[in-house]
């Protein structure tokens, strides 16, 4: 049954992202752009870019996802789905995992979708996109566990988005420094295989306890 | 549904330097309700959050059935239902859909039982039009639904009649009238009286 209510937490989740598009293509609009930008700003040629190329994609996925973090769980804050969902008599810490579940199939999975044509863009190799693909992939699950503890911690401020910065950015640095150096072992067309394992680590280390210090977050923010 | 009785002891709450709760005291039997009333600050909400769960009081104690709730937390809110001054709907959703998910994260509820609980509120014409069309009667209305399918013995209500025309209020009293003839608990926290159909109600005044 509490399978059931996670289950109905993202479907609903997915519903309302899909009835409010606008807020789902903010961070993929902004990943375009940064992305895009940065061979304008520096130089066309490939060689130069293929070498930035690692940077600049993980650092746009990880100011993408922070753009979307701050609505993680605001708006259920505000119409009292929080409190229902802690006084549901279920996990709220399977809620919480739902909803950030929800949270990295709307952000992180278009995100992986696209770092691949992002990266192409930037002079990496055809060879490199099942590496870049999987890293990313990896990358984004931890990004949004970790970014729902930032979420949950700032749910009582006003304009928390600096804050939760703040919070998320030292945190996700093990992801951008792990990715990066994927990405770049990718494009070189060397063995990934440590920093790719590395990455996973993260991000099943975030499953197993970013839901738990979310709920609890959430907890104090609603006492 | 009689499963226990709510009792409260000598409850102590404060906020900052401010000491909203002064020893609260009461039990409630199953198949009866308490009135809640004071003057705006005077903790009302306070106290219905402290009962829930939702917040931890500096003293006293909150028991469901002899137990301390603390122990079960989980279990004790199986039990109740909390709603809000604000129903806790989602804008972007219709009437149906806010049903559907808020009561399906507690428990099984198939569409015919949705639309009986619609329909006795009186939201059959509109309950597939987006709540963020609705006023805040007919949100008051749906939420009024979604506590009737929750099926659960305790039910903690903050301004329950707030927007509703002299039908709604009617209406709020009959529910609460059947939740007390199943042998439920209601503590409502009030600012006017309760629907004469909610039938004989203790009170509680809080001190402002």
């Amino acid at each position: 049954m509490s399978l059931d209510a996670a289950w109905l937490a993202l479907l609903r989740d997915l519903q309302l992202a899909f009835r409010k598009r606008g807020q789902l293509v903010q961070p993929l609009a902004f990943f375009a752009m940064v992305t895009m930008l940065f061979p304008l700003a520096i130089s066309p040629e490939l060689s130069r870019l293929r070498s930035i190329a690692p940077g600049v994609l993980w650092v746009a996925a990880l100011l993408a996802s922070l753009l979307a973090l701050e609505f993680l769980f605001r708006d259920d804050a505000y119409d009292g789905t929080l409190e229902q969902y802690a006084l549901s008599g279920r996990s709220l810490t399977g809620l919480m995992f739902a909803k950030t579940v929800a949270h990295w199939l709307l952000t992180g999975l278009p995100l992986t979708l696209m770092a691949p044509l992002a990266a192409l863009s930037l002079g990496a190799p055809a060879a490199s996109i099942p590496g870049i693909l999987a890293a990313v992939a990896a990358g984004t699950v931890a990004l949004s566990l970790i970014g729902s503890i930032g979420a949950a911690l700032t749910l009582g401020i006003k304009r928390s988005g600096a804050l939760l910065s703040l919070l998320i950015l030292p945190l996700s640095l093990p992801v951008l420094i792990f990715g990066a150096r994927a990405t770049q072992l990718a494009i070189n067309g060397s063995p990934l295989l440590p920093p790719l394992e590395l990455l996973a680590a993260l991000a099943v280390l975030a499953v197993t306890l970013a839901p738990l210090a979310a709920a609890a977050a959430v907890r104090i923010s609603l006492e | 549904m009689p499963e226990g009785t709510l009792e409260v002891e000598n409850l102590h709450l404060w906020r900052g330097e401010r000491h909203v709760l002064r020893g609260v005291q009461f039990a409630l039997p199953g198949g009866a309700c308490l009135e809640v009333s004071g003057a705006n600050g005077a903790g009302k909400t306070s106290l219905l959050r402290t009962l829930c769960g939702l917040m931890y009081p500096e003293e006293g104690r909150v028991l469901w059935a002899g137990e301390d709730v603390r122990r079960d937390l989980s279990a004790y809110h199986g039990r109740l239902a909390y709603l809000g001054h604000e129903p806790p709907l989602k804008a972007d959703l219709s009437a149906r859909e806010n049903l559907r998910y808020w009561i399906g994260v507690r428990r099984r509820v198939d569409g015919k039982e949705l639309d009986t609980a619609l329909a006795r509120v009186g939201a059959s014409s509109w309950r597939e039009r987006l709540v963020r069309t609705l006023s805040a009667g007919q949100r008051r209305r749906v939420a009024l639904a979604g506590l009737a399918l929750l099926a659960v013995p305790l039910w903690l209500l903050d301004e329950p009649t707030t927007h509703l025309d002299a039908q709604g209020q009617e209406l709020v009293g009959q529910l609460i009238g059947e939740q007390l003839a199943r042998g439920g608990m209601v503590v409502a926290a009030v600012h006017q009286a309760l629907p004469a159909a909610a039938g004989e109600v203790r009170r509680l005044e809080l001190p402002g």
